[in-house]
């Protein structure tokens, strides 16, 4: 290679400015996780918090020091044994409990339906597809919580929400109210399917198998990434969700879920002692924690289902 | 539906929109009467066709299947059928208000105040009219579905006749049976979702549209000790945007309507510009050649997504309060004397101050997740793009908003959309970080409260419900235009197909 002085000057100069600005990308990718981290990790290390004054009084909420002097499970044992009105033991539990029935319901049934219709829309073809799609797509423009209170209304008039004889009915009635619509949103899970190739279901239809078992012996087993991803969202939605939950379950505490119960305990009307925030943390660290190394475990998963979401709205 | 729409389609030119627009609507209309005729048509030279049992099976259900011994099929029919007259006549009562004809009769809203029985010391016969008009809504549509198992039956049997015709046997209930694993795979598929989306998605909208019509306002029906409401006509629409009212609601409306809606969409366009540039900004940034520990960074900011969101939002909200860390710093500083009301509560709370804080709350949410999305599409960039524009001299800058920015936009429209909706609809972050407050007393509507949060309190914490239903019509023909405008126009819709 023939020796050219101008050029290696040029790639000096390029690799000290290369240089710079991948300090000034660190410092600022530095800054900014810590900026995301910092309220999250405040909640962590509240629920760790035991620390009491001299006359031996739990001191609640600390602002003084970010990182606790004292560290202990004294907020896990109260968690523990929170009643959220006297004569409700162990609220904490009930709600972790009843979120747990209600997702897993939630998974199997809604899994179910989304990948029954993202398979239909996908690979069959017949006469009243797109209309579905269209009339699909129209409902889903609608404000769910437009029909948030019509379906309080109808879940009502079955006696499905909570109502002083049977309070129970009302966790029913909001896995009926979870998974009903998830049919509605296939769309994800049919640009998976879209991607399959065609050959595999017409050959295998050349060999004379039915839609069924092509569906089940053919298409289901190299749907692997998909159907995590659904039961992934469908298992996680009732975690998340707040407002459905506040509105269908109604006033029993001992059938709230884990967030309604959570909102309560902390910005609810019986907020009696002010130790009531570090309880509120501990119970925010105990349903993150599994949800989030979920999250971790499947990430791949997730991954490829935000990625295509994304490209298909 | 499908060519009232097609208007979307870009024409070469552009006065010929307008002009194809109408037209489309005249093809619609006149395919529509095309259809409605064919059907008539058929129907009419079914009955003449068709066998004995066909023509029985248009009184009867099932006769022409039993007619051709579909014993199976034809009493399933005929079952159906019974079933139906059954709850239509005895009209069974549920929770004091009946079904079948007396629900369609109750449909009008005259309902009975009820007695005062001296026995029990209560108030009898006293009806419920949202019992009144949901029950009538589900008897309409107990009909309908009756209508179509009429069809049904109708063309089944004429199917069992035409086989007979051309010397086959008429098929078998194990055939059928059979079939819907096969050939009518996607009947067995869509069944459940349709069912369920029947009662759980388009039976809800049905009736809130009603609603929307009726005077259904718990309150005022509290304080007149009644459980009754009546059809009331547009008045709510008019109410809605008339200057002038002279009750509390119409007040309410006439008062934060417009400064609500306004807000909605400036938080809409914030929420998921601020969120969208910021996301793709952060992935170029984790993702850039030489990076080391982009695992690292990706699981931090991952994190973030996989928290339950109430949980993050009410620890931001903590984070925020007048007690909160943040306040108590800049005391500590000196910075400031007492409390800063950021999230619209306490005193001196600002409107303007929350407005800005919910955005900010909102980035710090919805950055991690672009992030995510765009780096996978960011790996995906022809790299020989960027090696010619390097070749020709082009700045980091230029090769960003020239080949970057364009391609990112142009693959992830739909989800830009679909975002812009979401957030116009955004419940969780405004209810939980500051419940719309700064208030305005006396009304309900709050100083960050967006649509969904304004109907949320206007329904659920002061149950006037007709107000919440005219509120959610609107929402919905605000939402649909810019949908249906901007996705029909996108390439993912009309390249539906395209991919197999």
């Amino acid at each position: 290679m023939i020796y050219n002085p101008l050029r290696k000057k040029k790639f000096r100069s390029q690799r000290a400015s290369d240089i710079t600005s991948r300090i000034f990308s660190y410092i600022l990718l530095i800054v900014l996780s810590l900026v995301w981290i910092i309220p999250i990790l405040w909640i962590v290390l509240s629920a760790f918090r035991c620390e009491y004054q001299n006359d031996g009084t739990y001191i609640g909420i600390i602002t003084s020091n970010y990182f606790p002097s004292r560290i202990g499970f004294d907020n896990f044992a109260r968690l523990w044994n929170y009643s959220y009105s006297p004569g409700k033991d162990h609220s904490y539990l009930r709600w972790m409990g009843n979120t747990m029935l209600i997702a897993v319901v939630c998974c199997v049934f809604s899994s179910f339906l989304i990948l029954s219709v993202a398979y239909c829309m996908s690979k069959l073809r017949f006469k009243l597809r797109k209309p579905f799609m269209n009339i699909t797509m129209i409902l889903g423009l609608f404000p769910g919580f437009m029909s948030m209170i019509a379906i309080y209304f109808i879940l009502k008039s079955v006696g499905l929400t909570a109502n002083v004889s049977a309070p129970q009915l009302s966790v029913v009635g909001l896995i009926l109210a979870y998974s009903a619509g998830a049919g509605l949103g296939f769309q994800i899970a049919k640009g998976f399917f879209d991607v399959l190739p065609n050959s595999l279901v017409e050959s295998a239809k050349l060999d004379g198998c039915s839609n069924f078992k092509i569906f089940r012996t053919i298409i289901l087993p190299l749907s692997k990434p998909i159907i995590i991803y659904t039961a992934l969202m469908a298992f996680t939605g009732p975690w998340m969700d707040f407002i459905f939950a506040k509105v269908i379950l109604g006033n029993d505490s001992d059938y709230w879920t884990v967030s309604v119960g959570l909102y309560n305990m902390m910005f609810g009307s019986q907020l009696t002692d002010t130790s009531v925030f570090t309880t509120f943390c501990a119970g925010c660290t105990c349903v993150g924690i599994p949800i989030v190394a979920l999250f971790m475990a499947l990430q791949r998963y997730y991954v490829e289902g935000v990625t295509a979401g994304a490209v298909k709205g | 539906m499908n060519r009232s729409l097609n208007f979307t389609s870009i024409p070469a030119k552009k006065e010929n929109r307008v002009s194809k627009f109408f037209k489309n609507i005249g093809h619609f209309f006149v395919n529509l009467g095309v259809g409605i005729k064919n059907f008539f048509v058929n129907f009419i030279k079914r009955f003449i066709d068709g066998s004995v049992g066909t023509k029985l099976s248009h009184f009867i259900f099932g006769a022409g299947n039993l007619y051709h011994k579909q014993f199976v099929k034809g009493f399933i029919f005929l079952g159906l059928q019974i079933l139906f007259w059954v709850f239509m006549i005895v009209s069974p009562r549920v929770n004091g208000e009946p079904y079948g004809f007396q629900a369609l009769a109750n449909l009008t809203m005259q309902g009975t105040e009820g007695s005062f029985d001296p026995i029990s010391g209560e108030m009898i016969g006293k009806s419920e009219s949202y019992l009144m008009l949901l029950f009538g809504i589900v008897t309409i549509a107990i009909i309908i579905l009756y209508i179509i198992v009429w069809l049904l039956n109708i063309s089944s049997s004429y199917k069992a006749d035409q086989d007979r015709n051309k010397g086959l046997s008429a098929s078998t209930f194990k055939k059928d049976c059979s079939d819907l694993l096969d050939s009518k795979f996607h009947i067995l598929m869509l069944t459940p979702t349709s069912l369920a989306a029947l009662i759980f998605t388009l039976l809800p909208t049905i009736y809130m549209i009603s609603i929307a019509f009726t005077s259904w306002n718990a309150v005022d029906m509290a304080a007149r000790n009644t459980n009754l409401f009546h059809w009331v006509g547009f008045d709510n629409f008019v109410q809605m945007f008339s200057t002038s009212s002279s009750t509390q609601l119409g007040l309410e409306i006439s008062h934060r309507f417009f400064p609500v809606l306004g807000w909605t969409f400036i938080w809409a366009i914030f929420a998921t510009f601020t969120c969208y540039f910021g996301g793709i900004l952060l992935a170029i940034l984790i993702n850039k050649k030489g990076i080391k520990g982009k695992k690292i960074f990706r699981t931090i900011f991952i994190l973030t997504i996989a928290i339950p969101q109430f949980i993050s939002l009410l620890a931001c909200r903590n984070l925020l309060s007048e007690w909160g860390p943040l306040n108590a710093i800049l005391k500590d500083f000196g910075w400031i004397q007492s409390s800063i009301a950021f999230l619209g509560r306490g005193a001196g709370a600002n409107e303007n101050l929350a407005k800005v804080m919910v955005i900010i709350i909102n980035m710090w949410l919805g950055i991690p997740y672009t992030m995510l999305m765009t780096s996978g599409i960011l790996m995906n960039i022809p790299s020989d793009l960027y090696e010619a524009a390097t070749v020709d001299g082009a700045s980091k800058a230029k090769m960003f908003f020239k080949i970057t920015l364009p391609y990112v936009i142009f693959v992830t429209t739909p989800y830009l959309i679909s975002s812009f909706v979401g957030n116009i609809n955004s419940f969780n972050t405004i209810f939980l970080l500051t419940e719309g407050y700064p208030q305005h007393l006396p009304y309900v509507g709050g100083g960050t409260d967006l649509l969904v949060t304004w109907l949320y309190s206007l329904t659920i914490t002061n149950k006037q419900y007709n107000t919440g239903a005219v509120i959610g019509i609107l929402t919905f023909i605000i939402t649909a235009t810019i949908t249906l405008v901007t996705y029909r126009r996108s390439k993912a819709y009309k390249e539906e197909d395209t991919f197999q």
